[in-house]
């Protein structure tokens, strides 16, 4: 018994160090381990054997069977490793196939732009307003000094839907600033971002729709100073830290004193190019401090509160943030120029 | 305005500053410079020549070979095909190598075999027009020595030319905004000049010495309208002698962009940009009963302009008449009927001053924006006339081209205070944000020729009408402080809670769903043609057609406020379509404009666009893509429902969508025709939302649901119905009938064809049930099963597959 014993140890080692498929592999646990299987059969065989020998002769066999068990565990993980190896090379792909990507669809240039400056002053505390294109021509000229007889009410400038020049379409965004002054609570920081519409013919800088930003800020104490560091703050974050500005004087008729901002050229740094026409300078955007008179109109006592209010062009913004050259781009909306963005 | 700083000279010297640190320190002190040019720079190496010998070209019969002296020990020779020299003439002779106006290069060479060394040059290719030089003939050379002024110069062979034809000036374009009329003068910018650079300004008074007369006997002026006239300055000048002008004057006058006619006319425009005070000059022989009226034309009246052109005037125009008839419109332009010719002998010189917004609506009616109306129309200084028509008698006397008759008419009816007001150092500092000390803003006003006593009183000088309040002067003050000296600060005081309002973050929401399902977006115009109705395939009689009109468009192509988004998506669709764009997927949210809004203004409602073609594009794509939009923002009680009247869209490929009952849109292909009409050789799909619908339907934040503790039954059920029976009225029964057990209905196929009888079709639907109050037995499920099938059977006549 012994040596069947040994017998079937050595040949179950031989034949589970070769075994090529888990078939296989299960049919040598049954022949050994099974109910059926030899080391049942030898240990059925116990009963015949003297007293004195059964736990020996058992326990020889539980060791057999032992080593059988691990021997068929180890050669199990072999058999798992080889198959998963194969499988992993199998399912090998080419990783420079171009990928499914889902098709995403791309936001307007001019809307980048916007939603970069709406966020920078967002974070200084300003509100963003929304307000009518189709406007009255006393909110976006009379309440803004621009009088009966200033040029820009001319009809060969501005569009009109009555003949008493009284419903027009908004020439800029400046009328939010009477609206945001008749229905906010002071102290006031807005901007207001929208389509503004002026008599020019298309060509590549100019367009009859176009769109400007707003921004008006009305506070006890409010200084041209804060003026200049308000913007300068804003286009830092635009253009990047140590872009250079400049402030001119200039005229608008609702600020005083007016002024215009230019920024350095990004093309020569300020030497002169043509990009700048040889200044040096980009002109941005035109600001002031809110004429008095301006505010008087709205109820809003010019001894007690100052402000600010600046106004520049989106689509000029835009072209210069992506360098387009073409204005009539941004409103012919060709998908090869739309998803470049 | 432009402006040659050879003629500032003359007022303040700024001789030491480089032209571009000029045109950067008056643009930054407010005079802006558009463009700095040197007429005589793109010459160079051509000098004055005299024609020592002059002998026909042996191979031609029109070419002359010349002996010129340039200064040099030798002679050089030129050959010139001019015929109009002599020897003995002084022209300017582009040497070898030399360049001239619009890029041209002077090389020798050989004309017909003879050596040439340069070239012979008339006054065109030097950059002139006939009118710069009236004593030289316009075909051939300029024959230096024809001009008496010139000549006066003592020009001599070898010298540069530039100098002595003035071309070694720079002429500066200013941009004058429209508050400072004043500086539309020499004199105006030589001020703010010389308060920049700091050096001094010499005002010059004008000295008439006068020949007698009195012009009060000779003419009388009354002002009918002086409201439209405050004041209308006069002096007469006799025996006239019409010339051209000198050298030093057409000059100058061409440097500022103004062309020289003869002396009288060209003093008055002399003044004009000496002074910034419109001139006329009258022939006074002309003027019918020795008197002038200033009215508004009567009905019917007309003048023909100096430019030769007929006008008819209105009664709101005002004109300068005689007795009998208007001789000029008033700040615009004057009348053929009293122009000055070749013999005018008497001439009434205007120095007057006008109403702006008169001038410009009379300027504008008339079609002609001239100089002088384009100044008169920002407001002129009243007090300017005397000095001006002074200057031009002046000028008179200088040129020696006529007597001028002692005395000045003056209708000033009545004279205006100037404007005083404190200067407060403290408010203005404040203002600013500065510190600057009280002395230096007095000092820069008193530069500026303001006045200030001794209690801080400013009075602000008449040629200022800008200058109204404190602002005011502190702008003046900023200027010359530097705008650039100013602090940069950051906003103190009271926060304020920014962002965006709810409706903004829906825009926002809007956009970033539409991209996410894979369309660009666009922007468009919010006028349209009134064509575009036609065009979408709206009936004559619909309601939307009624549209804001703008009454001056552009063009008929954008005269009309939008009520619709969809022609300008399909429009822009379209174009892509011809770009051979493939696949292309849109949206905009724009605006459209309706009638009847508060005050005469419109009502605008937001409009979220949807439009497509092309691969994987159909009525259930651009349907999915609304289905997201809708499920994202939570909308609840959503529905499609089959519309066939719609004019634009496709009758069998159109669906409304209602949310809670309510219109929100519409979604479908457009109608095969309307696609035509846009040139599409494809399928167009399109998607119109209301934004407020859509702001009005956007489900409140989300709630948890705590997650199913039991498992759920799944049942496919495959049911027969008629064709006219709709998916959403069978899902609609199957969940009435489902009841609460029902979590979830999703149909996963449609099938027509054999083995379903003819005009029915089989729906299949993937149904799950659950029950929160225990794990669910099958029984259970089969009997919601069964009455699901009931009600289907009921309702719908449909049965189980």
């Amino acid at each position: 018994m012994r040596e069947q014993l040994a017998k079937i140890r050595e040949e179950a080692i031989a034949k589970l160090s070769q075994v090529s498929s888990s078939a296989e592999l299960e049919e040598l646990r049954v022949k050994y381990l099974g109910k059926k299987g030899e080391i049942t059969a030898i240990l059925k065989q116990m009963g015949g054997l003297p007293a004195e020998e059964r736990p020996k002769m058992g326990q020889l066999a539980n060791e057999v069977r032992a080593v059988i068990e691990d021997k068929l565990t180890s050669a199990r993980r072999e058999l798992d490793e080889k198959a998963l190896e194969l499988r992993l090379r199998a399912e090998a792909l080419d990783v420079t196939v171009p990928g499914k990507a889902p098709k995403m669809g791309h936001r307007h240039p001019m809307y980048i732009a916007l939603d970069e400056m709406k966020e920078i002053f967002i974070g200084m505390g300003f509100t963003v307003l929304d307000g009518p294109e189709v406007e009255l021509a006393e909110l976006n000229f009379d309440r803004l000094n621009a009088d009966e007889g200033h040029p820009s009410r001319d009809w060969s400038d501005t569009f009109y839907f009555d003949e008493q020049s009284r419903v027009m379409l908004r020439s800029q965004t400046s009328p939010m600033q009477v609206r945001a002054m008749d229905s906010m609570e002071l102290p006031i920081r807005i901007i207001a971002p929208g389509r503004v519409y002026r008599k020019d013919e298309v060509d590549a800088t100019h367009s009859p729709m176009f769109h400007q930003v707003e921004g008006m800020v009305i506070d006890k104490g409010v200084t041209m100073a804060d003026l200049k560091g308000t913007l300068n703050t804003a286009v830092q974050q635009l253009y990047g830290e140590g872009t250079k500005t400049r402030f001119r004087p200039h005229h608008f008729p609702f600020t005083e004193p007016s002024c215009e901002m230019d920024v350095q050229c990004h093309k020569c740094g300020g030497v002169g190019c043509p990009t700048c026409k040889g200044e040096g300078w980009i002109e941005l955007l035109g600001a002031g401090m809110i004429h008095p008179h301006v505010l008087e109109m709205a109820g809003i006592d010019p001894n007690v509160w100052s402000g600010w209010a600046f106004g520049f062009g989106l689509e000029r913004l835009a072209m210069r943030r992506f360098r387009i050259d073409d204005l009539r781009l941004i409103f012919e909306n060709d998908v090869r120029f739309l998803e470049q963005f | 305005m432009l402006l040659s700083r050879k003629w500032l000279r003359e007022f303040t010297d700024t001789e030491k500053v480089n032209d571009k640190d000029f045109a950067e320190a008056m643009t930054l002190s407010g005079s802006k410079v558009e463009t700095v040019e040197r007429p005589g720079d793109e010459i160079s190496n051509v000098v004055v020549g005299r024609i020592v010998e002059m002998v026909r070209h042996e191979n031609s019969d029109h070419m002359w070979v010349c002996q010129v002296d340039i200064g040099q020990n030798e002679p050089i020779q030129i050959v010139t095909g001019a015929q109009n020299q002599k020897v003995g003439d002084l022209v300017p002779v582009a040497l070898h190598r030399s360049t001239l106006p619009g890029g041209k290069k002077i090389e020798k060479g050989k004309l017909r075999g003879v050596m040439s060394d340069g070239m012979l040059c008339s006054y065109q290719e030097l950059g002139f027009t006939d009118n710069d030089w009236p004593h030289s003939v316009v075909d051939g050379l300029f024959i230096l020595n024809t001009d008496p002024d010139l000549m006066a110069l003592d020009p001599k062979p070898g010298d540069d030319i530039k100098p002595l034809l003035g071309l070694d000036d720079t002429v500066i374009d200013f941009e004058i905004t429209p508050n400072r009329p004043d500086c539309l003068s020499v004199i105006g910018l030589a001020r703010e000049a010389a308060v920049t650079f700091g050096s001094s300004l010499a005002l010059h008074t004008p000295v008439v010495k006068g020949s007698g007369g009195a012009v009060s006997e000779l003419v009388s002026i009354d002002i009918a309208d002086p409201a439209l006239c405050p004041r209308y300055t006069a002096r007469m000048v006799k025996n006239v002698k019409i010339a051209p002008s000198p050298l030093w004057l057409r000059q100058r006058l061409r440097a500022s962009g103004v062309r020289p006619i003869s002396n009288i006319v060209d003093i008055t425009n002399y003044v004009m940009l000496e002074y910034g005070q419109p001139m006329h000059a009258f022939d006074f022989g002309c003027v019918e009963g020795k008197h002038i009226i200033v009215r508004t034309a009567k009905e019917g009246e007309t003048i023909t302009t100096l430019d030769g052109n007929p006008r008819a005037l209105t009664t709101k125009m005002l004109c300068i008449c005689d007795e009998n008839r208007p001789v000029c419109v008033a700040g615009v332009m004057g009348g053929a009927n009293s122009e000055i010719v070749g013999d005018t002998a008497m001439v009434l010189f205007e120095s007057a001053n006008f109403n702006g917004p008169s001038v410009r609506r009379t300027a504008t009616a008339l079609g002609m924006r001239t100089d002088s109306s384009g100044r008169f129309e920002k407001g002129l200084d009243v007090m300017n006339t005397i000095n001006a028509v002074n200057r031009a008698c002046e000028l008179v006397e200088l040129l020696g081209c006529g007597e001028v008759v002692d005395g000045v008419i003056d209708v000033f009816p009545e004279k205006p205070e100037p404007a005083r007001l404190p200067l407060e150092p403290e408010k203005i500092n404040a203002l600013l944000g500065t510190d600057v000390d009280a002395e230096e803003m007095r000092r820069i006003l008193r530069e500026l020729d303001f006045d200030i006593d001794g209690n801080d009183t400013v009075t602000v000088p008449s040629f200022r009408g800008d200058v109204r309040r404190m602002n005011d002067l502190a702008e003046e003050v900023a200027r010359f402080y530097g705008y650039n000296n100013i602090p940069v600060t950051l906003m103190r005081g009271q926060t304020t809670r920014g962002g965006y309002s709810a409706a903004q973050k829906l825009e926002n929401r809007l956009g970033e769903l539409a991209r996410d399902c894979g369309y660009d977006e666009i922007i468009t115009y919010s006028f349209i043609s009134p064509t575009a109705y036609d065009k979408i395939g709206w009936p004559e009689d619909e309601p939307r057609r009624n549209s804001f009109r703008i009454l001056n468009p552009l063009g008929e192509d954008t005269s009309i406020m939008r009520t619709t988004t969809l022609p300008s998506m399909l429009e822009i669709l379209a174009r892509n379509w011809s770009f051979r764009n493939k696949d292309v997927k849109l949206y905009e949210l724009g605006r459209v404009y309706y009638m009847g809004g508060d005050r005469g203004l419109a009502i605008e409602k937001k409009i979220l666009t949807l439009g497509g073609f092309g691969a994987g594009m159909d009525f259930y794509a651009i349907k999915g893509a609304v289905e997201e939009v809708l499920r994202d923002i939570r909308a609840e009680d959503v529905e499609f429902t089959a519309c066939q009247d719609d004019p634009s869209y496709h009758p069998g490929r159109c669906a409304k969508v209602l949310i809670g009952g309510s219109p929100a849109g519409v979604v479908g292909q457009i109608h095969p025709l309307i696609a035509k009409n846009y040139g599409f050789d494809c399928d167009v799909y399109t998607a119109e939302l209301d934004f407020d619908a859509l702001s009005e339907a956007k489900g409140a934040d989300p709630v948890y649901v705590p997650l199913p503790r039991y498992p759920s039954v799944s049942r496919d059920l495959a049911i027969i119905a008629d064709c006219s029976v709709t998916v959403a009225s069978i899902e609609k029964c199957i969940r009435r009938a489902g009841g609460k057990l029902l979590r979830n209905v999703s149909l996963f196929d449609i099938y027509e064809g054999p083995g379903i009888p003819e005009g029915k079709r089989s729906t299949a639907y993937s149904l799950v049930l659950r029950s929160d109050e225990g794990t669910l037995t099958d029984d259970h499920a089969d009997s919601a099963v069964k009455s699901i099938l009931a009600a289907l059977e009921k309702d719908l006549g449909a049965s189980i597959r």
